[in-house]
């Protein structure tokens, strides 16, 4: 008896919907396995990571925070990953973004510096991360080198140049050696929503980012440019679609987006620049943009339920000691599944019994 | 209810070896949402017989051999396999029962040998060494000969259909399913099927045969079954029908003749290629040389050839999905376009139909509407300030439907399911109701019924009556016969210079397609030898 993927005639649209709903069902009965094997009790586990962040207004405000830098990054991504540019770099370009940012913040720092500071720093920021996100996108274009590589390889060079910038020169005069700059100044920090609460501006920046990508995909011609030439790329080619400009388009995309998304980051919930300020949004990200089927409102959704798994994590590590490495964990079975599931919608399991092979050769 | 089915059955010499027929359908059906693409079909297949399934563009033929072949399942009726009702869960439970299919469309890698696409296309376990020698056994065994070496890019079309048909009889099919065979064979080639489908016949095998071309039919078809709109309308024996009778069962009235518009008048110069060379793009193309030719409005020009003589390449330069260095080497309404892109030359006015419907033409996966956007986007009003006004689009896909007679399941569907002819009838009429002054097409009625294809020629012809410039390649000479005003050949990246059509006889053409040249040395020497 024998286990074969066989083509299905029709692509199946049942499953193209709820294929992340598998994935997600899968993920937990795995977790539950994985909960047991270490000695906790599956239920509770569970229960600390899907439900009790929800139960109170802390939690969820932190959760929206969570999510806003992954929506807004994911939605960047699934431009790329539609029209078939694979940029795993989104992690780098968001680094980037925070320090360019971050410079007129640290060099305003105790001036009189009006309210442009902010917006300043978002356009800087932007520019930062789309510039990073050129790279690896040229070299794709001019030299045919593989996008996935080098913009992973980009994600190491940002983290370390940011570490060397908090470590020497902008590191806080007054922060006891810590690799931190100084706290930035409200006119470069990100304005809150609710006094005293957690939800931030960036929360809503990030909804106009999903409208604008619903838009964008859904009614121009460059979404439409965007779509076919990740779908069918010579028929785009017969329709006069560059897919070569389209890859350092949506790579500069992309890479703003992160890059926006450092800064908020940055000038948000963390306050100043320090190594450290992404828990692996960029690649979280990629987990996002697939579970959301490369759909702006799929991002979402899949946003705020993987900002759920941190949050969830961090409680769970809290009440009952498990390791905060676990939701990393759960998060990469959860890519696994989603990418699994994905091709039952082309393809379909078939069970291949041997006493149905008949007796060949020719007589 | 049985009895009666076999009473109409007219086959020859009540010719039925065992029992019960080798296959049967009864009241097979299949839905598409609201559509009825099969509506309760009964046919019969005996073993040495050829069976004919005939019918317009969209009857309903492909998806009724897929559920004989396990791609699709019914929504309803069952199908009997030696008188037993059986189930198919997919392809290889077919095949293992003893069906077999050759498709239109090769699943071939061009990169592999003829011997590792065979390999890759069974099911069974044995080494590649007994393959191959099994392979080249049944190669020789019914004359379809084939190197187990040779990688598929550097063979024909017909050499390609040959591993497809030796892959399934590897697997001694009791019946084989051709789904339009000969549409994409020359005539030679498709002689040298015919050889083959006989013998298999003899030799008590079944054979379900699906086309267009229905002279063939005639000459080769024992019985014929013909669907019109997913019902079985009709079975008869070919032999006795002329290919008008036959037509009309499938249609269910007469066809138009396709007629030239008397008085055509010849303009200026709307598409003039001058002396064009161009390198290959892919590692396995055609190199063009030195190709010139000047195409007038109201003019069109047929060219002529064997595929893969340079015809691909010549669309690709035509189209500005492949530039030239020298803008003067294509001059479209009179402006040096070589170095234009695509978008640029439909800007002023050249329009193009690619000979492949998916993927080229189309993008399978998405809908008509945006199909519709995909060459309409730079010149039809489709886009305004970046956005889409999917009103228009959706105008366009409803324009080309009454035009054309597009038949589809709903408004909007995807391009990929489309039945084939559909989808040519649906982009040829996309590109004409642009009103384009250039019209490049090639093979526009490549599986097209013959009711359509009339309808396509037809729209041609009008529209080179209205001015516009047509350039046509086709591998179906009597299609380049009716509607051309000039005829050149394409071979090994050459054109020939256009002959007139009262000129261009088959010898001649038939001559130049082989390489030889009409200059009356060579042809004497050509007659000496
Ligand atoms: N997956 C699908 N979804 C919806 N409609 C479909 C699908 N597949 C086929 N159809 C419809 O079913 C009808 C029959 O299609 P089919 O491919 O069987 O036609 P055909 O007789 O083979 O025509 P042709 O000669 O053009 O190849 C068509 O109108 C087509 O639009
Ligand atoms: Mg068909």
């Amino acid at each position: 008896m024998q286990l074969v993927l066989e083509k299905r005639a029709e692509r199946s649209n049942t499953i193209a919907l709820v294929s992340p709903l598998i994935a997600i069902g899968l993920t937990i009965v795995t977790m539950t396995i994985l909960f047991a094997i270490l000695g906790k009790n599956p239920l509770l586990a569970l229960h600390a990571y899907f439900i009790a962040p929800l139960t109170d207004s802390y939690s969820l405000q932190e959760i929206a925070v969570k999510a806003t830098p992954l929506v807004m990054i994911a939605i960047g991504l699934s431009l790329c990953y539609l029209a078939n540019a694979w940029n795993i770099g989104a992690e780098g370009q968001f680094l980037i973004g925070a320090v360019a940012g971050s410079w007129i913040a640290v060099k305003t720092q105790g001036t009189d510096a009006g309210p442009w500071v902010l917006p300043a720093m978002l356009v800087l920021a932007a520019a930062g991360g789309a510039l990073y996100a050129l790279i690896p996108a040229i070299c794709k274009v001019k030299f045919g080198a593989s996008e996935i590589l080098t913009s992973l390889m980009l994600v190491y060079v940002a983290d370390l140049f940011l570490d060397y910038l908090v470590r020497g020169p902008w590191r806080d005069p007054h922060g006891f050696n810590f690799p931190t700059t100084a706290e930035f100044d409200p006119v470069a920090t990100v304005p809150l929503l609710i006094e005293g609460g957690r939800l931030h501006l960036g929360s809503i920046i990030a909804l106009l980012v999903v409208a604008a990508a619903a838009i964008l995909l859904g009614r121009t011609i460059k979404g439409f440019e965007i779509r076919v030439v990740g779908a069918a790329p010579r028929a785009a080619r017969f329709g006069g679609f560059n897919s070569n400009q389209l890859v350092i388009l949506t790579f500069a995309v992309s890479g703003a987006l992160a890059g926006i998304a450092g800064i908020i980051e940055v000038a948000g919930p963390v306050g100043h620049l320090q190594p450290g300020i992404s828990p692996g949004y960029g690649f979280t990200a990629i987990i996002v943009a697939f579970l959301g089927r490369l759909n702006p409102l799929g991002i979402l959704i899949a946003g705020l339920f993987l900002a759920l798994t941190f949050i969830g994590g961090e409680q769970a590590q809290i009440a009952m000691k498990i390791p905060l490495d676990v939701t990393k964990v759960f998060q990469g079975i959860l890519l696994f599944y989603v990418l699994a599931c994905d091709s039952l919608i082309l393809y379909r399991f078939k069970l291949v019994l041997p006493n149905r092979q008949v007796a060949r050769g020719t007589h | 209810m049985q009895a009666h089915q076999r009473m109409l059955d007219p086959t020859p010499n009540g010719l039925h070896s065992g029992e019960s027929p080798l296959l049967q359908t009864l009241g097979l059906t299949k839905r598409y949402g609201d559509f009825l693409a099969n509506d309760s079909i009964d046919i019969d297949i005996w073993p040495k017989q050829i069976h004919a399934l005939l019918g317009e563009n969209g009857a309903g033929k492909s998806t009724l051999v897929k559920a004989i072949y396990g791609l699709i399942q019914p929504s309803a009726g069952e199908i009997r396999w030696q008188g037993q009702p059986i189930m198919l869960s997919g392809p290889s439970e077919a095949r293992s029962r003893g069906i077999g299919m050759v498709f239109q469309h090769f699943s071939l890698f061009d990169n592999l040998t003829v011997a590792e696409n065979v390999a890759l296309g069974l099911d069974g376990k044995e080494s590649f060494k007994d393959m191959s020698a099994r392979l080249e056994q049944v190669s020789k065994t019914y004359g379809l000969p084939l190197d187990p070496k040779r990688e598929v890019w550097q063979l024909s079309v017909g050499e390609r259909q040959r591993i497809e048909i030796v892959r399934a009889l590897m697997q001694d099919p009791k019946f084989l399913i051709l789904d339009e065979p000969t549409a994409v064979l020359t005539p030679q080639e498709a002689d040298q099927l015919f050889i083959v489908l006989e013998r298999l016949k003899a030799e008590g095998r079944a054979i379900l045969y699906i086309s267009h071309k229905l002279e063939e039919v005639k000459r080769l078809c024992d019985t014929a079954t013909i669907l019109r709109g997913g019902k079985k309308v009709d079975t008869c024996n070919p032999r006795l029908e002329t290919a008008a009778s036959l037509a009309r069962m499938m249609v269910g009235g007469e066809i138009k003749e396709v007629k030239a518009a008397a008085g055509r008048k010849t303009t200026v110069p709307r598409l003039v290629v001058n002396d064009l060379s161009l390198a290959p793009g892919e590692a396995h193309g055609v190199r063009l040389e030195h190709i010139s030719f000047e195409l007038k409005g109201g003019e069109i020009l047929g060219i002529a050839g064997v595929a893969g003589n340079g015809q691909d390449e010549l669309f690709a330069a035509l189209s500005g999905e492949r530039l030239s260095k020298d803008p003067g080497t294509v001059v479209i309404e009179g402006i040096a376009a070589g170095h234009l892109s695509i978008t640029q030359r439909r800007k002023l006015g050249a329009a193009f139909v690619p000979e492949e419907r998916l993927g080229h033409g189309t993008a399978p996966r998405m809908k008509l509407s945006e199909n519709a956007l995909l060459t309409g986007h730079a010149a039809s009003g489709m886009v305004h300030h970046g956005f889409i006004d999917t009103a228009a689009t959706l105008k366009t896909v409803d324009r080309a439907t009454e035009t054309f007679d597009v038949r589809k399941a709903k408004r909007d569907p995807e391009a990929a399911s489309l039945s084939g002819g559909n989808l040519q009838k649906f982009i040829v009429g996309r590109e004409i109701l642009r009103n384009p002054a250039v019209l490049v097409v090639s093979q526009p009625t490549w599986g097209v019924d013959a009711g359509a294809a009339a309808v396509i020629r037809q729209a041609l012809l009008d529209l080179a009556t209205a001015g516009a410039a047509v350039l046509v390649t086709s591998q179906d000479l009597d299609e380049l016969a009716e509607i051309a005003d000039r005829i050149a050949v394409m071979f090994h990246g050459h054109l020939s210079a256009p002959l007139a059509t009262a000129d261009a006889t088959r010898e001649k053409l038939g001559l130049l397609m082989g390489g030889s040249s009409l200059e009356p040395k060579e042809a004497a020497h050509a007659v000496g030898a």
